[in-house]
């Protein structure tokens, strides 16, 4: 245990060697505020290949493992507070309560769980982050850094819309290849009838055609 | 080789120049030796597999979602549908990534229970596994039943425990949900004893079976390298000699307790996997019987962990075990509500399909099965 515990407690330290080795970087550590502690370290999307690079082949963290990849749906917030204004009422200077709106962008998000297979330690968790919740968002694939990553991005690009640009064989891979929208998205909406055929053909035309002309006869 | 015309199933994938032409077979969703609806793209050069493409998802019923809209108690029982084979195991993990988001501590007496139970699990789940083996290897039925036989006693003893066979549904945050029924230790004891005399005479039956030899050495062999890279945990990383077993990693729960091995294989081939296997029994065994020999009486559950209208602060945590199958984690972010913002299965058959392609490529379509059967996946945790 003493091992796992003292890279967690060295987040900052990791980061400080990411900055030395890879120039221009802008990483952030993100606080987790459960009691299991696994804060994480929040790469920009220009430098996560190189960092991944790093973590993986530095002799002292030699995170040669990649565990998991999960997306994550982050919505639009739109947070309201209340502010005193002095507004001039009837003339006469008063101070009025008005709701200010701010509305925050959302975004998806990838996060990384590492681990060393060699130096038996982790997990070292990094997170990647698109710029909004738009159709043709990208983070950059880090398959080709861990392979055990080429399955699970292909599903949160299946499940979530992320383009992992770099990736071998991006395609679906849970849902089937004419399916359309994205399933693991907050906002996604299912539709109220799985039967719904949008365009009848065959046998279905026929039916529906009956159905017409008994309809026109009434 | 099939000819195309007749079987309906096969077309010409390649340049179309008569012997020099490629064959794209599509081998499943329903072939008998894809465990379930798992289909392989493969393309042949005669009988040799150039190139491979597995294909799932028929059974995708994203699990993940559904478990955004339940309580976090409320996605226990589904959890046994991953794996339906070691339905415990999957209680487990969920339990243990639950408790490190809410920092729960669960009694002395339940992680025995908890420690117990696994192990059955990967008694029962390798056992079958290498029944299954056989079977793909042509051993029609005779074998399957030895382990099927074996797996039988300690379904048993998970029906008298829990209530079901198969989905379990036993554990909860900071516990498990029912105390051990009077007198099933000992019936457990009585199992657990008898069990070696099985590996014995299973492997008086196969460890020197030519047909079995001939079969599996050599065959389908996976770099150590590439196992890494890859991700590939479970027995099958360890068959390519990499030390990571987590239960010696992570000592989650109280295995620091006990005294066991991890077997590591030399080669990485068939023969390897199915040896690291029937090796882990023993290990199995051997923790088995510390454990039933160690376990306190006491309480099996954390009296501070409310079950109903549990709301874990928010955060996040990642929590992992060694599954019979591999690695088996669970990522949950909460927001502070009832139930989660995020769930995710971290699946090692999904995961450990990976380096199918890599470990097929050369072999003929046989050792094709034979190689799909010692990843050992079970498509409820591939598709979810």
């Amino acid at each position: 245990m003493g091992r796992i515990r003292r890279v967690k407690m060295d987040l900052e330290k990791i980061k400080s060697d990411i900055e030395a080795a890879v120039p221009g970087c802008r990483l952030q550590i993100v606080l987790n505020g459960s009691p299991s502690g696994q804060h994480s370290l929040l790469l920009d999307r220009e430098h996560a290949f190189e960092v991944a690079k790093f973590l993986r082949d530095d002799p002292e963290l030699r995170l040669d493992y990649c565990s998991n990849v999960t997306g994550v749906d982050w919505l639009d917030t739109e947070t309201s507070e209340k502010v005193k204004v002095k507004k001039l009422v009837d003339g006469v200077e008063q101070e009025v309560d008005e709701v200010r709106k701010t509305r925050t962008l959302g975004y998806l998000e990838a996060v990384y769980h590492l681990y060393s297979m060699e130096k038996k330690h982790g997990p070292v968790v990094v997170r990647l982050r698109t710029e909004n919740r738009g159709d043709q968002v990208s983070l950059p694939s880090l398959t080709p850094v861990w392979r055990s990553a080429e399955f699970q991005e292909r599903e949160i690009f299946d499940l979530y819309g992320i383009i992992f640009e770099g990736h071998p064989d991006l395609r679906r891979i849970l849902m089937w290849d004419e399916f359309e929208d994205h399933p693991m998205r907050k906002d996604y909406v299912e539709p109220n009838d799985y039967e719904y055929e949008p365009t009848p053909h065959d046998a279905v035309l026929e039916k529906s055609k009956q159905a017409r002309a008994i309809e026109g006869q009434r | 080789m099939i000819a195309p015309e007749v079987q309906g199933m096969a077309r010409d994938a390649g340049t179309g120049r008569g012997e020099d032409a490629l064959l794209e077979l599509s081998l499943g969703p329903h072939h008998p030796s894809t465990h379930g609806v798992f289909r392989m793209d493969v393309t042949l050069d005669g009988e040799r597999v150039v190139k491979l493409k597995p294909v799932f998802g028929y059974l995708h019923r994203n699990h993940e979602k559904i478990a955004e809209t339940a309580s976090y108690l409320g996605s226990m029982p589904y959890t046994d549908r991953l794996d339906y084979i070691g339905s415990l195991t999957n209680n487990w993990a969920y339990a243990l990534a639950v408790e490190k988001l809410a920092g729960i501590q669960v009694p002395e007496r339940a992680e025995y229970i908890r420690v117990i139970t696994a192990e059955l699990t990967r008694l029962q789940n390798h056992a079958s596994t290498i029944g299954f083996l056989t079977q793909e290897m042509g051993a029609s039925g005779s074998p399957l039943m030895y382990s099927f036989r074996e797996r039988e006693k300690i379904l048993d003893l998970f029906e008298s425990l829990t209530g079901s066979r198969m989905m379990c549904n036993y554990m909860r945050f900071g516990g498990c949900r029912v105390d051990l029924p009077t007198g099933w230790l000992d019936q457990t004891r009585k199992v657990v004893a008898e069990f070696p005399r099985f590996l014995d005479e299973f492997e008086r039956l196969l460890a020197g079976n030519e047909i079995l030899l001939a079969r599996t050495q050599g065959v389908g062999v996976l770099s150590k390298e590439l196992a890494i890279q890859a991700g590939v945990t479970g027995p099958i990383l360890r068959a390519s000699g990499v030390n990571y077993d987590i239960r010696k990693v992570d000592r989650y729960g109280i295995y620091d307790r006990f005294d066991f091995r991890v077997p590591l294989g030399e080669h990485g081939d068939v023969y390897d996997r199915y040896m690291v296997r029937m090796l882990e029994m023993r290990e199995s065994v051997k923790i088995l019987n510390q454990a039933l020999r160690d376990i306190p009486s006491g309480p099996i559950m954390d009296t501070k962990t409310k079950i109903r209208g549990f709301r874990p602060k928010a955060g996040e945590a990642y929590g992992r075990i060694e599954s019979p199958k591999g690695e088996l984690g669970f990522f949950l972010i909460s927001d502070g509500s009832a139930n989660p913002y995020r769930y995710r299965v971290r699946p090692p058959s999904l995961i450990n399909l990976t380096v199918l392609e890599d470990m097929c490529l050369g072999s003929n379509v046989s050792d094709t099965i034979v190689i799909f059967g010692t990843i050992d996946i079970v498509l409820g945790e591939v598709d979810r």
